[in-house]
């Protein structure tokens, strides 16, 4: 169940001067250094990252750069690993039995891989929205209400003011201020995904992680989802998961693709689907497999 | 051949079969309960209402007065000439101190007469049973008053008199002498606690002589009310009924002796249902006479209640604490494997084995220290250190522990793992994860785990006879005396009061009616606590129902 926070202590601070992986190719470091630099709005910088589950190598040498107030989307098909890299950024892989990180995530330039780093403090810092809506079988402010009282917030005044502020900031106050008190199970599939957005904007986090919000939803609930993704970036940090890649050529700034495991391509969302470097990103964003 | 063979081969692959196979195995099990429950309300129900009495001549010029209980043909009486054969017929004819036996058959050959005169009287009595015959009135002088029209309405009035005094005799004996009882013995166990460390210091001297005085007082004050009881005693002896017998011979019943008197022939339907109702009301409510076969089962469903309350109370914190533990923080490996089969095998342990180590454990080790530490002045009367209420529930926890793990861990499981994440997503530790979310979707599998150990502990009755059950408490467990809850008292038991009525009885034939009228009141109890909380669970499900997208 634990996992041992694992960092490579020989990690120079910058990149530049770290030894280079042989299976890496060399292009693609060079391109990735433009992003892993000490470059001011960094939010969060992965480096060097390997996980495994058990025996089996889930990420491979994965090194990016999540800039602040911006959208960055992970694509790339099933099982290529996008999802994994994305529960390492609030370390919600400890749950998974087995599970172990070798490698740096900073967040803001702190290892969040160190012994020292408090969890349940980064999750509150690292919202999460999950793939399959899951809003909990409470009313709809006590679901808002979750994560404010969890971390000691018990003034009503002060809650009331939270609900109505993270419900607006999901787009969900207007259509739910007449039924707080009402079970969050009846709202529709779309309202309980923002509805779970709300929950984790009331934790007031800095950056919030998507894994696949949109799967399940029908068409205007999605628009709905990113044009609320749209709004949130210019407050917090987003990392969506995808894999609509119109999804991603839509909503986000910075992409990256990935394939079993390795990170092929990172980059701006418009030259990665204008003009890829790589041939397999080319691939898949043509249709071409995936 | 082979083509027969193929279409019955093609029946059977039809399913048609095994639709009806399945469908006639639902139809026994249902038979069965049917069948079951109306035997047991068909032979307990029927001893509320107020039977016919019959007058019988017989050819031997003797007159009999009873109800009639039931008829058979002779065996051996079936002939040539007489191919119906000769029908026998049962009566109960009561009066059990002077016929000897309650019931007696009677050929139908050997009866002239059959009639139903309405002066027939039921009368109910404190001992001895019921008693059919005449009722007239004896007068202060000790001869019978002349009867007449008013004699019957004089009657009800003196039982009803009679209730009143007996009521207060009730009162006196038992609130007025036993508070006065409660406090002598408390009196005198403080004084032996004095005494205990055997020399008494001139302020614990002081004490002393107070606790004497306080003896002598309350020791007065019970010899004066045992003056008013030997009053009221003697008041209620002095009118007296005479019931004249079915062949001539008169009894004397003096007042105190007479619980009801009624007249069945002359009852109206609707007279007959009122009585029905009250007698039944009285059975569930009063407390058993003549050891046990007459009266009510009142202290037998109170203590069966509050001992499945007890059990409760013990066996969900440690169950579902376990369950948790097994669930949410055990390793999953071969121990906890382990750990989980043998809990389902102690679910299996025949319960007497669970009523040996009650006893051996609870009462005798824990109830015998408990004595020793806390009662010394009651020694060597046992307080905790015999069989009581409290060792019966716990004994009975422990024998239900297994199915609330289970069902417990059963409802943890079901708890979709996207509630965990959103919740240790927004940054709660894990204990809060379980407490906050992960609890309250379970509930709804704890209670069914509830509703399944409460049902077992309500029918249990072999751990229960080693561990605290009698045949006849002398006080509830809940009273109005300090503690008001008495947790080392023995208490009766439905399940165990069928046993005693029906097999540990001085009088098992009447007391057949008794057993079958306690069984059913057992099953009332199960179904109602069942009831209670599967109506509370599907409240909770409705509030927890899990997500349906």
């Amino acid at each position: 169940m634990e996992v041992r926070p694992c960092s490579l202590s020989s990690t120079p601070p910058t990149v530049s001067s770290r030894p280079v992986m042989p299976s890496v190719p060399q292009s693609r470091v060079l391109r990735e250094q433009s992003h892993i630099g000490p470059s001011v709005d960094a939010k969060i910088q992965v480096r060097n990252l390997d996980f495994y589950y058990g025996e089996r190598q889930a990420l491979f040498h994965v090194m990016l750069t999540v800039r602040t107030n911006s959208v960055t989307a992970f694509i790339g098909p099933s099982g290529c690993g996008k999802s994994t890299l994305l529960r390492c950024l609030n370390r919600m892989n400890d749950l998974v039995e087995g599970a172990r990180a070798v490698g740096r995530v900073e967040l803001d330039g702190t290892d969040i891989y160190d012994l020292a780093i408090d969890v349940t403090d980064l999750r509150k810092r690292v919202g999460m929205v999950f793939q399959k809506s899951n809003p909990f079988p409470k009313s709809i402010y006590d679901n808002v209400a979750y994560g404010p009282r969890l971390h000691g917030t018990k003034d009503t005044r002060r809650l009331d003011e939270l609900v109505h502020h993270s419900l607006e900031g999901a787009g969900l106050w207007d259509e739910v201020k007449d039924r707080l008190t009402q079970s969050a199970l009846g709202l529709s599939g779309g309202q309980q995904q923002r509805l779970c957005i709300a929950r984790a904007l009331a934790v007031q986090p800095e950056v919030i992680l998507m894994d696949e919000p949109c799967s399940a939803l029908d068409p205007i609930a999605t628009g709905k989802i990113e044009e609320l993704i749209f709004k949130l970036k210019h407050t917090y940090t987003v990392v969506i998961v995808t894999h609509n890649m119109q999804q991603a050529a839509r909503v986000s700034n910075q992409c990256g693709f990935f394939l079993m495991g390795e990170l092929v391509e990172f980059g701006d969302t418009k030259t990665i689907f204008t003009t890829p470097h790589d041939k397999r990103t080319e691939d898949y964003i043509t249709g071409r497999f995936g | 051949m082979g083509k027969r063979a193929d279409s019955m081969k093609d029946f059977w692959l039809s399913g048609e079969l095994f639709v009806w196979m399945t469908a006639s195995g639902v139809a026994v099990s249902l038979l069965m309960v049917g069948a079951m429950l109306a035997l047991i309300m068909v032979n307990g129900l029927g001893q509320f209402w107020p039977a016919t009495l019959h007058q019988i001549v017989l050819k031997t010029q003797e007159t009999l007065i009873g109800q009639l209980v039931g008829q058979e043909v002779i065996p051996n009486s079936v002939t040539l000439d007489r191919p119906d054969g000769l029908n026998r017929f049962r009566y109960r004819v009561g009066n059990r101190d002077v016929f000897g036996s309650e019931y007696r058959w009677v050929n139908g050959d050997d009866i002239i007469s059959t009639s139903r005169p309405e002066d027939l009287t039921f009368v109910e009595r404190r001992e001895w049973g019921p008693a059919f015959g005449r009722l007239g009135i004896v007068g202060k002088d000790g001869k019978p008053e002349a009867s007449d029209g008013q004699t019957w309405s004089a009657i009800g009035a003196l039982v009803q008199e009679s209730a009143a005094l007996r009521h207060r005799i009730e009162h006196v004996e038992r609130d007025e002498i036993g508070a006065i009882n409660y406090r002598l013995e408390k009196v005198r166990r403080e004084r032996r606690a004095l005494m205990l460390d055997g020399r008494l210091s001139s302020r614990e001297a002081d004490v002393d002589r107070r606790l004497v005085d306080q003896i002598a007082t309350l020791e007065r004050d019970y010899r004066a009310k045992t003056v008013t009881l030997e009053q009221l005693h003697q008041e209620a002896g002095q009118k007296s009924l005479l019931l004249t017998l079915a062949n001539g011979p008169t009894l004397r019943l003096t007042l105190d002796q007479v619980v009801a008197v009624s007249r069945p022939n002359d009852m109206t339907w609707s007279d007959k249902s009122v009585a029905y109702l009250h007698n039944l009301w009285l059975f569930v409510s009063s407390e058993p006479r003549e050891a046990n076969t007459e009266g009510g089962i009142f202290p037998a469903i109170f203590g069966t209640v509050l001992m499945v309350f007890l059990m409760t109370i013990a066996v969900m914190p440690f169950g579902v604490m376990a369950a948790v533990y097994l669930r949410e923080y055990a390793r999953q490996g071969v121990l906890v494997r382990l750990v989980r089969i043998a809990v389902n095998n102690l679910a299996g342990v025949p319960s007497i084995v669970f009523g040996v180590f009650g006893l051996a454990f609870f009462v005798y080790a824990l109830g015998g220290t408990i004595d020793q530490l806390l009662f010394p002045e009651s020694l060597p009367n046992p307080t905790f250190g015999t069989g009581g209420i409290l060792w019966a529930s716990l004994t009975l926890a422990l024998l239900t522990v297994p199915v609330v793990i289970v069902a417990t861990e059963e409802g943890l499981s079901a708890v979709p793992r996207d509630f965990r994440e959103g919740s240790v997503g927004l940054g709660a530790t894990k204990f809060e994860t379980i407490w906050h979310v992960i609890l309250p979707c379970a509930l709804p599998g704890i209670l069914t785990g509830l509703i399944l150990a409460m049902a077992r502990a309500a029918g249990e009755v072999a751990p229960l006879m080693l561990t605290g059950v009698v045949k006849l408490a002398p006080a509830l467990p809940l009273d109005g005396y300090e503690p008001f809850l008495h947790l080392d008292r023995k208490f009766m038991h439905l399940g165990f009061h069928i046993y005693d009525v029906g097999f540990q009885s001085p009088n098992v034939e009447a007391a057949k009616p008794m057993v079958y009228m306690t069984t059913l009141i057992l099953i009332l109890m199960v179904v109602l606590l069942n009831w209670t909380a599967v109506m509370l669970r599907n409240r909770l499900r409705k509030r927890f129902a899990m997500s349906p997208v």
